[in-house]
């Protein structure tokens, strides 16, 4: 292990997060600005907030959101959990260097080109079979759902390989069947990844912008469409109002996960001590 | 005599008739772990990218969809195949795509180069630090990642206009006098770009760095290698997969972003991620976005190929 | 063998010791570290000579790896001074040291072939491609290595990188070659075979070698002298027999070998040696000074020192004792057995096998009723 930091990586960690944070702090003091200028400072004011709750399209568009986000991360979690699962404990089956292919490419494909695509499927699946009638909440979902099991399956992979095979193994062993073991072993331990990937799949849709804007129709206007629609002209304080809402949102919900997965580790590790200071 | 033995054979309770029974419940549950999210991405991901091949081949129709079949019924047989290459003549012949995907990849390199050159030093300072240390800091990178990318760039907004947190502060400071223009402008983009993919480029190069085995450092000092002649020799070369899956990670989606250049770039800085939408959105021409599409994505497959080439290496050593 | 009569002063006094008036080529001046409240070396205070082989034995956290750090210059002493040829090592950082390491586990670059990594070193001293060239080329040589030039660490067997960590390390002709479980990851037979190798190369370089082991087998092999260490603390130091023969604590003595140990008292003193009255009987002792009276003390004999008879030995001022076998471990060269004492004490006796057992039984078998008995001279006694 590397320990000890000089001077100078203190100081660019340092700056690092200045940089990182810096620009959502201050987005954060604005949103409290009376002014209707965002930059112009003019006192210290909550109207921006009260102007935000009273906008029915606001409360239309979390709505909307929220409910993708919801299928979509759960949809996710279970395809990218089996897509790991395939990746991992069944060596080599014909397709599996395609199947790799597409779970990784969604990771890094430029969202213009995914977001094209879907779209024009959706409209040859039309004529070719009448669905789906209308863009929106089902298209967007299913677009979210195709890039998010991907990221579920980077993070089920992982724990796959960390966790290793030697206790369903052992499982078999005593005679339990291939399902019962996924039951039993597998899946209980790949929950803290499965919890991850379902939160990461959850915001990920909350975020998504370019895919949505593609492969929507006429109405379905998700959090991200309203607020770009809206920032495209400029600044706007309710805006800033509603990022304050959000990010604060998800720093306390991510934070909170995150404490509960460090203090899972850290009984692991105690455990672990505790056992070995029994043994010597 | 072979038969008698085959016959023998089948009578006997062989423990290899077991593990054969064992491997048809396994194949059963296998296909299904695989075949689903397997018959998802084929859908939903694969199938997507051949009609978008397909409709780049296609002429620009007034219907609904907006382009003509490539394929044409007449009498019940196919009469005529059409492939028309026109969009992507179109494309190469206008100069102004051809600057725009130099642009785009010149924007994306830039920002790559400065994502590195910023997050090499914090990822290396995060595998530095102490246990606990190492734990929040890690936390502090993931933890923008996590919040929306929209609102990330809309920050920035407020940070560069003209009348924004930036110019005020010069200002004051009396370093400047009149506002030096930031937003609209590719510096803005630079920024933004920079700004939102940061984490992407740190946690792959963290992930690589953290795997470095601290011996070597002290093995090279031990030699007589100073800490710079050790960070070039030993840190540096040792961490290239991480700066590699790093550098494509934001490279890749780079080049073919729309938010950042709309919102912060403006009008004024063109990338081929916000020609193709306004192809797509203002000018309906979806046979041109296609091709538009398509030629981003051959240039960015190498890219890519490389990318999937090191996540592959990456997952066989662990 | 061992002279019986000799004074255990004499051990120790060998070639390379501290016998001469020789400078010492490394001395470690009452040097203590501290990481937080835990103290990891307590007051060390140790001179090595040039051409030593020199062995730093204990188990793990007993604080031999940090001090072997020290010297390399990877940690630096909470207090106390490390001195190389006369020269104090206080903030001269590992680069510039004149010593070399061979890591635990070798520490090869993966990013570069065994040439490569043999020449890093030298690179950095900035000398002529040429030379370069040459002394990675008389290094392989010596290590036997010739011809593996362009493999890379992945590409070699645990023997064959253990030579090139060697390599690589010997080819800088530090001062002081400092070994951290040099053999810890090869296995038995290749470990065995490596001691003879190591010896003969330090031989043949004439560098002085500080080792780091836990393998007390491997010390004694190896080592001019060994210094056995014990939470932080140097216990005793000197040659192999005289730490093995004369150990000056029933730690020592257990770390090393192992030895049944009571506890006794001094009773009468004999022309040669002392009267001592212990829990399984009354016994002489020969030729060991005893410095304390009227205390405690601990009686030590190691098991290999025991004989077994069917028979007492009736000689005057001979040590017997009576009981029964109570286990038997055969291990084909050696057995080794249990003995229950009349006093339901357990005393641990290794005998040769010399000849072979005739219609398959052996000459003592369990629940024999045997005596034990053993040299005065063999007796080995501790204060603590």
């Amino acid at each position: 292990m590397l320990q000890g930091r000089s001077k100078f990586l203190t100081f660019m960690l340092f700056a690092g997060f200045i940089f990182l944070y810096v620009p959502m702090i201050l987005l954060i003091i604005y949103s409290f600005n009376y002014s209707k200028l965002v930059p112009v400072w003019g006192g210290w004011s909550t109207r921006w907030y009260k102007e935000l709750f009273e906008s029915p399209e606001v409360w239309e568009a979390v709505s909307l959101s929220l409910q993708i986000a919801f299928i979509n991360a759960t949809f996710a979690t279970v395809l990218g959990t089996l897509a790991g699962l395939a990746m991992v404990r069944f060596g080599r089956f014909r397709g599996r260097t395609i199947f790799g292919g597409m779970l990784v490419a969604p990771l890094v494909m430029p969202e213009v080109i995914t977001g094209l695509s879907l779209l024009v499927f959706f409209i040859s699946l039309k004529e070719l079979i009448g669905w789906p009638a209308e863009r929106g909440f089902t298209t967007i979902t299913i677009a979210h759902i195709t890039f998010s099991l991907a990221y579920v399956a980077v993070i089920i992979q992982a724990r796959l390989t960390g966790i290793g095979e030697t206790l369903e193994e052992a499982a078999s062993d005593l005679g339990a069947k291939p399902f019962k073991v996924m039951k039993a072993i597998t899946l209980p331990r790949l929950a803290p990844g499965m919890l991850s990937g379902w939160l990461l799949a959850f915001t990920l849709s909350l975020d998504d912008l370019v895919i949505a804007s593609f492969v929507t129709g006429p109405g379905a206007n998700t959090l991200p469409i309203l607020i770009f629609s809206r920032i495209r002209l400029g600044l706007r304080p309710d805006i800033n109002a509603l990022a304050t809402i959000i990010i604060i949102f998800v720093a306390v919900l991510v934070s909170l996960a995150a404490y509960l997965m460090f203090r899972q580790q850290k009984r692991e590790i105690m455990d672990h001590k505790m056992a070995q200071s029994i043994k010597s | 005599m072979t038969s008698k033995a085959a016959q023998d054979k089948n009578r006997l309770p062989h423990p290899l008739k077991a593990l054969n029974f064992l491997s048809g419940m396994q194949s059963r549950w296998k296909t299904f772990v695989i075949a689903t999210p397997f018959a998802w991405l084929l859908i939903f991901f694969l199938a997507p990218f051949f009609i978008v091949a397909k409709i780049s081949l296609a002429e620009l129709t007034i219907s609904s969809p907006p382009f003509s079949d490539m394929i044409e019924w007449v009498d019940g047989t196919i009469i005529s195949v059409r492939l028309v290459f026109d969009n992507f003549i179109y494309i190469f012949d206008d100069p102004l795509y051809a600057r725009t995907y130099v642009n785009s990849l010149k924007i994306a390199f830039i920002s790559t180069l400065l994502a590195l050159l910023i997050g090499y030093p914090i990822a290396y300072g995060i595998v530095r630090s102490g246990p606990v240390a190492k734990q929040l800091l890690l936390f502090a990178i993931i933890l923008p990642f996590w919040t929306s990318f929209l609102l990330r760039v809309y920050a920035w907004m407020g940070l560069l206009a003209d009348q924004g947190t930036v110019n005020n502060l010069l200002i004051s400071l009396g370093l400047i006098e009149t506002p030096i223009r930031m937003l609209y402008t590719e510096f803005a983009v630079y920024v933004g770009i920079v700004y939102t993919y940061l984490p992407f480029m740190i946690l792959p190069l963290y992930a690589n760095m953290e795997k470095l085995d601290g011996t070597l450092n002290e093995a090279a000092a031990d030699l007589g290698s100073g800490p710079i002649n050790t960070f070039f020799k030993i840190t540096l070369p040792l961490t290239m997969p991480g700066v590699i899956a790093g550098a494509l990670l934001v490279f890749i989606p780079a080049t073919g972003e729309y938010v950042i250049p709309d919102l912060l770039g403006g009008g004024n800085v063109q990338m081929i991620g916000r020609q193709l939408y306004n192809e797509f959105a203002r000018n309906i021409d979806w046979p041109v976005a296609s091709a538009v599409a398509i030629v981003l994505l051959l240039l960015l497959v190498l890219p890519m190929a490389i990318y999937q080439h090191y996540q592959g290496k990456a997952a066989e050593r662990s | 063998m061992v002279d019986q009569e000799d004074h255990p002063e004499d051990y120790g006094k060998i070639e390379g010791g501290p016998s001469g008036d020789r400078q010492p080529l490394l001395r470690i001046q009452n040097v203590t570290k501290a990481f937080d409240e835990f103290v990891a070396v307590d007051n060390v205070e140790l001179d090595i000579y040039e051409g030593e082989l020199f062995c730093l034995l204990g188990g793990s956290g007993c604080g031999k790896t940090t001090l072997l750090r020290m010297l390399a210059g990877f940690e630096t002493p909470t207090s106390g001074k490390i001195l190389i040829d006369g020269k104090d090592m206080s903030g001269v950082p590992p680069y510039e040291r004149p010593t070399n390491m061979m890591f635990q586990n070798y520490a090869l670059f993966p990013h570069m072939n065994v040439a490569k990594n043999i020449a890093f070193g030298l690179e950095q001293d900035g000398l002529p491609r040429s030379e370069i060239k040459e002394r990675t080329n008389d290094i392989l040589r010596l290590v036997e290595l010739q011809g593996y030039e362009n493999r890379r660490p992945q590409q070699l067997s645990g023997g064959q990188r253990q030579r090139v960590a060697l390599a690589r390390a010997l080819v800088k002709e530090p001062k002081i070659l400092l070994l951290d479980e040099p053999l810890g990851a090869l296995d038995k037979k290749l470990r065995e075979q490596t001691q003879f190798e190591l010896m003969n190369i330090q031989d043949k370089v004439g560098v002085t070698f500080v080792v780091v082991t836990h393998d007390q087998e491997e010390a004694m092999i190896l080592s001019t002298r060994i210094s056995v260490m014990d939470r932080g603390r140097l216990v005793q130091t000197g040659s192999p027999t005289e730490i093995y023969e004369f150990p000056k604590s029933r730690m020592v003595a257990n770390f090393i070998g192992s030895a049944n140990i009571f506890e006794g008292s001094v009773i009468g003193e004999l022309e040669h040696g002392f009267k001592i009255e212990t829990i399984i009987g009354e016994f002489t002792l020969k030729n060991t000074p005893i410095t304390i009276r009227n205390k405690a003390i601990f009686i030590g004999i190691r098991p290999e020192k025991i004989f077994l008879s069917k028979e007492p030995d009736l000689a005057p001022g001979s040590n017997n004792a009576e009981g029964t076998i109570y286990d038997i471990g055969y291990l084909g060269n050696t057995s080794r057995y249990k003995i229950r004492l009349e006093q339901d004490l357990i005393i641990d006796v290794t005998a040769p096998n010399q000849t072979r057992p005739q219609n398959k039984t052996h000459e003592f078998m369990w629940d024999d009723k045997v005596y034990i008995n053993w040299e005065p001279s063999s007796a080995m006694v501790f204060y603590e």
